[in-house]
């Protein structure tokens, strides 16, 4: 090229072009810069030979060593399995009463369910199974549907009111809103539950015909019917007179998921065995 | 110096651009005519109900994806946390497709059935007085909004024309299915929109059964998320890729 210039300061070819006196400087690629450039498409060349690339029309290229993410994936969890599967295999085979006597397979479980509650059921349960209201604290002593460590497996893996096949249903008639009682006997009734369940009043009778079916005579609750005890002070729903007539009213009930078919079996023995570990396990 | 050639003659500069974008496009475009190949072919995939479909609108509107992924990615830990990698038919009928790339929350593409409707609501309303640690901003409103009936039919005309198959009996029916879906049995007949909806979550969602708000088009899209295949059925060899 006839009309090369180079710039007197800094010796650098120019492009011949010149606005208002200032001249364009056609400075090089740094040479380190270019051939890891060149270095980069020959590494994409190769990648296209080595992986699955380009899509033709009816398919894709595969690559010299049929390479899949998901078919690595499903390789990497048959590994973990089987590493794994000395314990695993007993987990499978024992039922949870079994697995706490052995204090190695309880150390497991206890390792396994903290990671799988906290994952799972503390959104619900609290951290800890310290309960939230409309979700029941799983650290103490007073169960809805039991706290063995089988009603506790049976709560996890079929749920309750979870809408599974096997799950554990009860439902409160609507006193109020069906009219079943009258609002006097709803307020009587009301009083002697919140009054600890003691005196002979109406509230007693209310109680003995309508209510001892689910909660028992003695109103501690029966847990075969997931009726509460309602004679301990801890509430699903609140505490006070409000809270019960509102309950008599129009009762909620508390859905939990079936974990069934979302958690394996060996994760739900696990976590059933953490949670009856929390403090209230019977 | 070589690209002067360019830079002075129009002609060329045109067809060097031409042939650029040519590559570039063809790059973008040819998968797209082989999709067919990609999407995995499993049962139990179907369109959303109008319902789950208002509610994913206002998943895009409120910009839940700026938080949550819908991507559960072929990883160990992915798949011990979430369950099932997610298939690109899961998302088939998604337009635009709710990916994401930014977990600052959880990934969401299997959330379905793994809560309770009131856990939703109660999370929704003040996701603080049941997760104390949660950042996740509060949507009390969605409850006090009742939903447009009116655009539904609207929204899955359109996305007909872009290729999901609504059949003109569900758009026809889609300001009952809103009702038979928020509502059960009082909105309508049950079995039938069951049969254009199958595995589709009936009730009401929020706990007030006498209107339907846009908080229970938002739990319903939460609870299908990731439910419709079953994966105990799928030969797992065939979704490799
Ligand atoms: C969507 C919220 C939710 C999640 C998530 C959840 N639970 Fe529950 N769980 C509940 C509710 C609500 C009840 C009470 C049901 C009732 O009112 O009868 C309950 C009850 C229980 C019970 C029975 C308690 C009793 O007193 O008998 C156990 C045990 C239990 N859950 C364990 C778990 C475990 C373990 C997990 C995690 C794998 C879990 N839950 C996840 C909501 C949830
Ligand atoms: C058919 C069974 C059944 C009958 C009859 C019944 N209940 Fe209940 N009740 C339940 C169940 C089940 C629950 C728990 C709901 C839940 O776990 O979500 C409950 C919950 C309650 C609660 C709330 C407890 C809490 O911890 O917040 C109160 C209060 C109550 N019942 C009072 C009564 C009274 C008073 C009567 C009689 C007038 C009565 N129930 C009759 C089944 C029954
Ligand atoms: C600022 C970021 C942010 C936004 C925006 C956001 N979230 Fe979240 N979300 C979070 C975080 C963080 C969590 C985890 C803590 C918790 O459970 O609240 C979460 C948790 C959740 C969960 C529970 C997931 C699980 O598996 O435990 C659901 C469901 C959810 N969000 C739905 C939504 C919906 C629907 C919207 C839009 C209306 C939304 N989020 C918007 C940050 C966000």
């Amino acid at each position: 090229m006839a009309n090369v210039e180079k710039d007197a300061l800094t010796g650098t070819e120019t492009t011949g072009h010149s606005w208002d006196g200032i001249q364009e400087l056609n400075t090089p690629l740094p040479k380190w810069w270019l051939y890891t450039f060149y270095a980069c498409i020959i590494w994409a060349v190769g990648y296209w030979v080595v992986y699955p690339a380009w899509p033709s029309l009816s398919d894709y290229t595969k690559g010299v060593i049929g390479y899949s993410s998901r078919a690595e994936h499903a390789k990497e969890m048959e590994a973990v399995k089987a590493s794994r599967s000395e314990w695993l295999g007993k987990f499978e085979e024992a039922n949870v009463s079994d697995i706490v006597k052995d204090s190695q397979l309880l150390n497991y479980a206890m390792a396994g369910g903290r990671a799988l509650f906290n994952e799972n059921c503390a959104p619900c349960h609290g951290a800890g199974g310290q309960g939230a209201p409309g979700f029941p604290v799983l650290a103490d002593d007073d169960w809805l549907w039991g706290g063995t460590l089988e009603s506790i497996e049976q709560s996890v893996r079929f749920g309750i009111r979870s809408g599974h096949e096997e799950e554990r249903v009860n439902e409160m008639p609507k006193y109020g809103v069906d009219g079943l009682i009258t609002k006097e006997e709803m307020a009587a009734v009301a009083d002697y539950v919140i009054g600890g369940l003691q005196g002979d009043g109406a509230g007693k009778t209310v109680f003995a015909e309508q209510c001892a079916a689910c909660h028992g005579e003695d109103g501690h609750g029966l847990p075969e019917m997931g009726g509460p005890n309602l004679s301990d002070g801890i509430w699903l729903f609140g505490a006070g007179k409000d809270a019960v007539l509102a309950q008599l009213n129009s009762p909620k009930h508390g859905v939990m998921p079936a974990w069934q078919g979302r958690l394996d079996d060996v994760s739900i023995k696990q976590v059933s065995i953490y949670v009856h570990s929390l403090g209230g396990g019977q | 110096m070589k690209h002067e050639i360019f830079e002075k003659n129009v002609i060329l500069l045109a067809i060097g651009i031409l042939l650029t974008i040519s590559i570039g496009g063809l790059v973008q475009i040819v998968p797209l005519y082989t999709m067919e190949q990609t999407i995995e072919k499993v049962d139990g995939i179907r369109p959303y109900s109008p319902l789950e479909l208002a509610g994913r609108n206002i998943y895009i509107r409120e910009g839940c994806y700026n938080c949550h992924s819908q991507m559960v990615r072929p990883f160990r830990d992915e798949a011990e946390r979430y369950g099932h990698y997610s298939l690109a038919a899961e998302s088939m009928y998604d337009h635009p497709f709710q990916w994401g790339s930014k977990r600052t929350g959880p990934d969401l593409a299997r959330v379905g059935g793994k809560y309770s409707n009131d856990w939703h609501v109660a999370h929704l309303i003040d996701p603080r007085s049941v997760v104390p640690e949660s950042i996740m901003p509060p949507y009390a409103f969605l409850a006090k909004r009742e939903l447009s009936f009116d655009d539904a039919a609207d929204h899955m005309k359109t996305l007909r024309i872009v290729g999901v198959p609504y059949s003109d009996e569900q758009i026809a029916t889609a300001k009952e299915d809103l009702r038979i879906q928020g509502m059960g049995e009082a909105g309508g007949d049950v079995e039938a929109f069951l049969a254009r909806y199958p595995k589709a979550k009936i009730g009401s969602f929020d706990g007030d059964a006498k209107k339907t708000t846009e908080m229970d088009a938002l739990v319903a899209y939460l609870q299908m998320l990731g439910t419709l295949v079953d994966f105990t059925n799928v030969d797992p060899e065939t979704l490799y890729r």
